[in-house]
């Protein structure tokens, strides 16, 4: 990293390269014992410790799933219900209007369909996507991020952050190429 | 998709004598990325593929007339009529619906039981879904001749005629299961995209190859926390899915099932329907892979070992169809019910007794090979047995479509079926609708999951002794 102490473009935040997944989850936990939280970790598959490492334990997607499947599950009942007992109600063979057995599938169709999209939307809404523009792509070296190198990015926003001091933090980590990251 | 050491097929240590690792020793992060954007990157267009795309796209130009012609003239164009009223087209919606079964069974049941070798062959099965689908939901609208007055009984939306399906009937629980089939397929299909999308924006050297495949990726970056939901939502979707696709064919079978004709009115026909699915779905899948692994060399991520695997499948789901048709002739023979008893017979020995046969050697007897091993590990093989099956399949639901249909109770309302030039035209029309599908798709999407090939190697391991020192 080289600093010219006059550079004036808004910093978004420092990013350390690692071609392994063990070192940049160590270089992660360094950086969260050292007392940083405004940080990312970026990987081109899922490593689990990774998140965990980040302090980031809970996601709130299975809720959001909850309530969607049990949205699914209650509108699709009250459709036919609604349909069948009042709206416009057929006599087939005798058999009760609110037959219920009769709406159970339908019901479980629809609790699926509403569960898997509040799943995916939920998903994308909680991870801030889609997002055309990201600070971190204007590393020309972030572009492995996706093939087979991996990232930590400590931001310029922690309380803690400070240009030298955390230069001088990430330089001792072991890591492939230490990078300024602009806005 | 985090799995353990123990669970790692790619180690040779691990490996039984004999048997294929998952993935062929050598690949790193890189070469898998590499191999896998090659080929819709940077390959040059072939001669081969575009002659196979030719020809499927001269067939989905078959069926566009096809339905054409159905549009102008009506379902007189087919060969159905009264007692035979479901002909062709349901034949083939139930034949097409089945196949996309074995893709979500792999991206789905598998990746919980933590099966990792489905990872080099989910992402182009779950393609194979999506299109088998859309193959089949052909089929049901053209059906009703006029889909375009069909919407008001098969979807309840507010109409001026205050009308509004009947909820009571397996027609409308189909619409239901298939549509939300289709439609969770897409989703599982897209997320498991998103990440590998972000690989081809990262490496497409054209600008905008980058720019569509960075729409597609919605700007993916592969942060921690987007992997830790990302995976959340991967494994609710599989677990979402799994009840599902259990359910579409079982909803499918109900179409029968629930009606009181002999020969449809079974309660073995939901699990056997599922059995069945999943049998011609592995046998496309095998048809779909054998081919694509030779020809783009990638016979280092799908091994003999996804080959056997997949035979095995077929072997154990064959068994089981094979003990569904024992017991529905045990059932009419059991009922006591002289319609049922001679509804098997007739079955059997009737005017379309060649079908049952036919539907015998192909799905029980000639598959009865896979038990040899040197039947599983050969490319050749396999690929006949699964054409085979799936010509088996498909007679499966001839026989019980038309033999059950032709003759009832009454035999003065007996009659025969015979398929028009029409019905055949649109029947070989899907086949060019879903292989022109998967040429496209082979050419323009990663037709294996990169990410998830990453993580069957060695070195996507954390190495825990090292990193817990801190």
């Amino acid at each position: 990293m080289t600093n010219h102490g006059t550079v004036e473009a808004p910093l978004y935040g420092l990013m350390a390269e690692f071609d392994n997944p063990t070192a940049v989850l160590e270089a992660t936990r360094r950086a969260y014992a050292a007392g940083y939280r405004r940080m990312d970790a970026y990987s081109p598959y899922p490593i689990e410790e990774l998140s965990d490492a980040l302090g980031f334990h809970k996601t709130r997607v299975p809720l959001v799933v909850l309530i969607g499947g049990l949205l699914g599950g209650l509108s699709g009942y009250l459709l036919q219900y609604w349909i069948s007992v009042i709206s416009y109600p057929l006599n087939v063979g005798g058999r009760p209007y609110h037959s219920w057995p009769a709406f159970i599938i339908v019901t479980f169709e629809m609790t699926i369909l509403f569960g898997g999209i509040s799943a995916v939307v939920g998903m994308l809404a909680l991870n801030g996507l889609p997002m055309p523009y990201h600070p971190v792509f204007n590393n020309p070296r972030f572009s492995s991020a996706s093939r087979d190198r991996f990232y930590l990015c400590i931001e310029a926003a922690d309380p803690q952050f400070d240009r030298e001091h955390t230069g001088s933090f990430m330089q001792s980590l072991n890591a492939v190429d230490v990078a300024e990251v602009v806005h | 998709m985090q799995q353990g050491p123990d669970e790692k097929t790619v180690l040779k240590e691990r490996l039984l004598p004999g048997q294929s690792p998952v993935l062929t020793a050598g690949h790193t992060f890189g070469t898998i990325t590499d191999k896998i954007s090659w080929i819709v990157l940077r390959r040059p267009l072939t001669l081969g593929w575009v002659f196979g795309f030719a020809v499927a796209f001269g067939l989905l130009n078959l069926l566009m007339l096809a339905i054409g012609y159905l549009v102008f003239r009506g379902t007189g164009i087919w060969g159905i009529n009264i007692p035979v009223g479901w002909g062709f087209a349901i034949i083939n919606f139930v034949w097409w619906i089945g196949i996309g079964h074995a893709g979500t069974l792999i991206s789905a049941i598998l990746l919980l039981l933590k099966q990792n070798w489905r990872n080099s062959i989910n992402r182009f099965a779950e393609a194979m879904t999506l299109f088998a689908v859309a193959s089949a939901a052909i089929f049901p609208l053209i059906h009703t001749g006029r889909p375009w007055l069909a919407a008001y009984w098969l979807f309840p939306y507010p109409n001026t005629m205050g009308v509004w399906p009947q909820f009571r009937s397996p027609l409308i629980w189909d619409v239901f299961a298939v549509s939300t089939y289709g439609t969770i397929s897409a989703l599982f299909w897209y997320v498991g995209l998103i990440p590998d999308m972000a690989t081809f924006r990262d490496s497409a050297k054209n600008v905008w190859t980058r720019r569509i495949y960075g729409l597609l990726s919605m700007g993916w970056r592969g942060s921690a926390r987007h992997w830790k939901r990302y995976e959340s939502t991967y494994l609710l979707l599989a677990g979402m899915s799994t009840p599902l696709v259990l359910s579409v064919h079982t909803v499918v079978s109900f179409d029968f099932a629930i009606s009181v004709l002999p020969g449809w009115h079974a309660t073995i026909f939901p699990p056997y329907f599922v059995a069945g699915a999943i049998y011609s779905g592995f046998a496309m899948v095998l048809v779909l892979a054998i081919p694509i692994r030779h020809f783009y060399g990638l016979k280092d991520m799908i091994t003999e070992r996804h080959l056997d695997n997949a035979a095995k499948v077929m072997l154990a789901t064959g068994l089981i169809v094979g003990y569904g048709y024992l017991m529905e002739a045990f059932f009419a023979y059991y009922s006591a019910n002289g319609f049922e008893r001679f509804m098997y017979l007739n079955r059997a020995f009737g005017p379309y007794g060649w079908s049952f046969w036919t539907l015998i050697a192909t799905n029980i007897l000639i598959p009865q090979a896979l038990w040899l091993r040197k039947v599983r590990l050969s490319p050749p093989k396999l690929f006949l047995i699964s054409i085979v099956v799936l010509i088996g399949m498909w007679f499966e639901r001839f026989v019980i479509v038309v033999t059950s249909l032709h003759r009832d109770f009454l035999p003065s309302s007996w009659g025969t079926y015979v398929p028009t030039r029409w019905d055949i035209a649109t029947f070989v029309g899907t086949l060019g609708l879903f292989f022109s599908a998967m040429f496209l798709f082979i050419r323009i999407m990663p037709m294996i999951s990169i990410f998830e090939m990453r993580t069957l190697l060695p070195e996507a391991e954390v190495k825990e002794e090292v990193a817990a020192h801190d």
